[in-house]
């Protein structure tokens, strides 16, 4: 084969979000008009979303240059430089090359988003070219399920749905109590607001699911499996579906998989949006068409879960570290991380963050290594104040704790959980009380009703917070709080009501002072609170005219080069001026 | 309110008649009427497995199913984590004002549905707000009350 140019584009849905359709329509455009000499083709997210739609051209030589932010305008600069004139575009090309240099990629370790970025979604024979199906066919030719499950444990890989069980146990659980039918299940609900760890493995590469899945599967005598991806996901859904019939037909899904008699067929099942199926026997209750209601467990689903039948359920991520374990061992896995955590793990990086996007770390890497030195810090430019983990199940860890490292049972003791992977990271406008109001609307707003505590409780404790948030809160109030916390997490069946009231715990360890002085000094020092706080403009303004313009109220009064004065009867306290100043000279007192 | 049942019967067929296909036998109705008529329901439950107490329960258990007519387009505000550190309340405010409806309903010529979701996966371009399957991100109250304006100039365009 001569070597050709190849072009190729992300398309993910942030790369899409980001514009990336209107580059793609001129890339082809114009390579059939131009005859260009070129080979274009899509590729998922290689994670860096901050500065999205990514383009990769990769020279004749196998040179590859990702070129980032890419417009409709810069792409065709770049068709008419680098590809037909052979000239790379310095500027716009992101200051790293593949395996080399850079920060960003320095610190970060590559299991499961190993070939985000580096394979075609829709191709399995990408996917296969890089030793893709290699470990289904490993284990395969073994035939020892049992020792496939002793590797799976020995490797220490707990599970990434956010619990941690010990994925080998789970096996083994199952495997012990199989029947005549039994089931393996992919948790890609992921309801955590703030979390697109799984959509985004998902979209970039859905046969290291599918291989992980077939594994397992083969591990603990299943034969069927259903993913249950969130509806809001309709891009991972179809590129899941389009890998199944691949698989299919390549041999590595259906009957009689690679001529052994082990049969294996996957269904994708679209969820319905509620937080709560993500958890595993509500999840289950909605695939058999059931309002998703969690039950006491047990029995577990490993004895019995869907129609009653032995059932392993596992989170994308869980299954995605399985073909590598397979093909590079337990051992190798298990010398990453520390002694109870082990492997990798991936974070969705965003909120106040300037390199958002997805980090694939080592267990044991410190938070401020995850913020600071790949995340690179606030976009704001403001001191970063917290950093929620776990989402509505998790809680905020302040900045002074950032040499943290990450372990399931070090985050744990933090008061927050390691999740499923979702870091937001907050600045100083960012108010802690709000941030723990924010969340117990959401819980209270998804509680499935069963338990009295996590429906009634969690509704009177987001009453109290709304209060203290509105300048209405009483003295009395962080007591209650507390009290109802210890209460709702005790008393709930599940997960949910269990974990609700941790980023409340959580704020009232690390940010007391906050909710004390909302409380009695009436005053919310982010300017998040509108009742207890007000803009004024400092000696700092320059005149400059850019608040009073994008004050959605037009309280600003001021002339070009003169100091703006705020109209505090008609200002709503929106923040948009502090946002816009360019030279903080809008503060909050 | 009179409905095609035909489609609804489609529907069964294509989909099953099992207890357990609720939320796709659900889904595809919501598909094709943009909302979930009472009438599907009890036609569903007269030709399938599934009750009239199952489907309603599971209709009003799901975010995603409506009992209700909706506007031609929805507008959804992102309430994300990400997207409320960024400001998604401003969002919402923005377009209530622009739209002169609040959160939830529709404008009275049931042009807009203006809605609030929890995370739409974009959270590195928030705060974001999503209209059927175009996402738009990185907004402030401004440029979320232009997403309106240049819906309205693509309807003129038509
Ligand atoms: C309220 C609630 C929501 C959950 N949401 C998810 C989810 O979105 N994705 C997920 O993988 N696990 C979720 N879980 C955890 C699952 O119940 C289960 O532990 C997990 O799927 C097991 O897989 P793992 O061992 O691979 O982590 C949730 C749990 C609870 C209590
Ligand atoms: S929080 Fe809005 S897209 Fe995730």
């Amino acid at each position: 084969m001569t070597a050709q140019t190849q072009i190729i584009i992300g398309m993910s849905t942030c790369n899409i979000a980001a514009g990336a359709q209107d580059v793609l329509h001129l890339i082809e455009n114009r390579v059939a008009a131009d005859g260009l000499d070129a080979r274009v083709s899509v590729m998922g997210c290689l994670g860096m979303c901050y500065c999205e739609p990514q383009v990769k051209v990769i020279d004749p030589d196998g040179t590859a240059h990702v070129y980032t932010r890419v417009t409709p305008r810069r792409m065709e600069r770049i068709l008419a430089d680098h590809v037909a004139g052979g000239q790379p575009r310095q500027p716009w090309i992101a200051n790293f090359r593949e395996g080399a240099e850079h920060d960003l990629m320095d610190k970060q370790q590559r299991i499961v988003l190993g070939n985000c970025g580096h394979v075609n979604p829709d191709d399995i024979n990408d996917y296969i070219a890089r030793e893709g199906y290699q470990a289904l066919e490993k284990v395969l030719a073994q035939n020892d399920p049992e020792a496939l499950i002793e590797e799976v444990q020995n490797s220490g890989l707990r599970g990434r749905g956010g619990a941690g069980f010990s994925t080998g146990l789970k096996w083994r659980f199952a495997r012990n109590n199989r029947g005549d039918k039994n089931y393996v299940i992919c948790n890609a609900d992921e309801g955590d607001p703030g979390a697109f760890m799984d959509r985004t493995t998902l979209e970039s590469d859905p046969h290291l699911v599918l291989e992980g899945m077939a594994i397992g599967a083969f591990a603990v005598g299943a034969d069927e499996a259903y993913i249950y991806c969130r509806a809001e996901y309709p891009m991972a859904i179809a590129r899941l579906e389009r890998a199944i019939a691949q698989a299919e037909e390549r041999g590595y899904l259906g009957q009689g998989i690679l001529g052994t008699d082990f049969s294996f067929r996957v269904h994708v099942k679209e969820g319905a949006g509620a937080f709560v199926c993500g958890e595993e026997t509500a999840l289950i209750a909605s695939i058999e068409g059931q309002r998703g209601m969690p039950r006491s467990r047990p029995p577990f689903p490993a004895e019995a879960g869907l129609f009653g039948k032995p059932t392993t359920i596992n989170n994308v991520e869980t299954w995605s570290n399985i073909p590598w374990i397979v093909r590079n061992g337990a051992a190798a896995f298990g010398a990453l991380g520390t002694e109870k955590s082990k492997g990798t793990k991936v974070f969705a990086l965003a909120g106040k963050i300037k390199h958002g996007g997805l980090v694939e770390v080592p267990m044991g890497i410190t938070l401020h290594e995850i913020i600071h030195e790949i995340g690179g810090g606030t976009n704001s430019g403001r001191p970063v104040k917290a950093v929620q983990l776990g989402g509505p199940s998790g809680g905020c860890i302040p900045a002074h704790m950032f040499d943290l490292r990450i372990d399931y049972d070090e985050v744990t003791r933090t008061g927050a959980i390691m999740g499923s992977g979702g870091m937001v990271v907050m600045d100083d406008t960012t108010c802690m009380v709000d941030v723990a109001r924010y969340f117990l609307n959401f819980t209270q707003l998804e509680s499935c009703g069963k338990c009295t505590f996590c429906r009634v409780g969690t509704t009177r404790m987001l009453e109290i917070l709304t209060r203290i948030c509105e300048g209405e809160g009483v003295p009395e109030d962080i007591e209650r709080l507390e009290h109802l916390a210890h209460q709702v997490k005790h008393t709930s069946l599940c997960g949910l009501g269990q974990s609700a009231p941790n980023p409340v715990l959580t704020t009232l360890r690390y940010f007391r002072d906050e909710y004390e002085e909302h409380i009695f000094a009436k005053h919310c020092r982010s300017g998040k609170c509108r009742n207890l706080c007000s803009y004024e403009i400092t000696d700092n303004c320059t005149g400059c005219l850019i608040c009073k313009k994008d004050c959605p109220v037009n309280c600003i009064e001021g002339a070009r080069k003169q100091k703006h004065v705020i109209d505090q009867d008609a200002c709503i306290r929106c923040g948009v001026c502090r946002d816009v100043c360019k030279f903080d000279a809008v503060i909050v007192k | 309110m009179n409905i095609d049942l035909t489609q609804v019967d489609a529907i069964v067929a294509r989909v099953g008649t099992d207890a357990n296909l609720t939320i796709p036998v659900l889904q595809e109705v919501q598909e094709a009427f943009r909302y979930i008529p009472l009438e599907a329901i009890e036609r569903i439950a007269a030709t399938t497995d599934m009750t009239e107490s199952q489907l309603y329960g599971v209709a009003t258990f799901y975010a995603q199913f409506r009992l209700a007519p909706v506007g031609e387009q929805i507008i959804k505000v992102c309430h994300g984590t990400a997207c409320h550190v960024g400001g998604a309340e401003g969002l919402t405010e923005s377009l209530e004002t622009r739209l002169g409806i609040r959160n939830g309903e529709n404008t009275p010529d049931m042009k807009y549905t203006l809605e609030a979701v929890a995370c739409v996966g974009c959270c590195s371009l928030a705060p974001v707000v999503m209209v059927g399957e175009r996402t738009f991100g990185s907004l402030d109250r401004r440029k979320a009350a232009a997403i309106v304006d240049e819906l309205e100039e693509r309807k003129d365009a038509k």
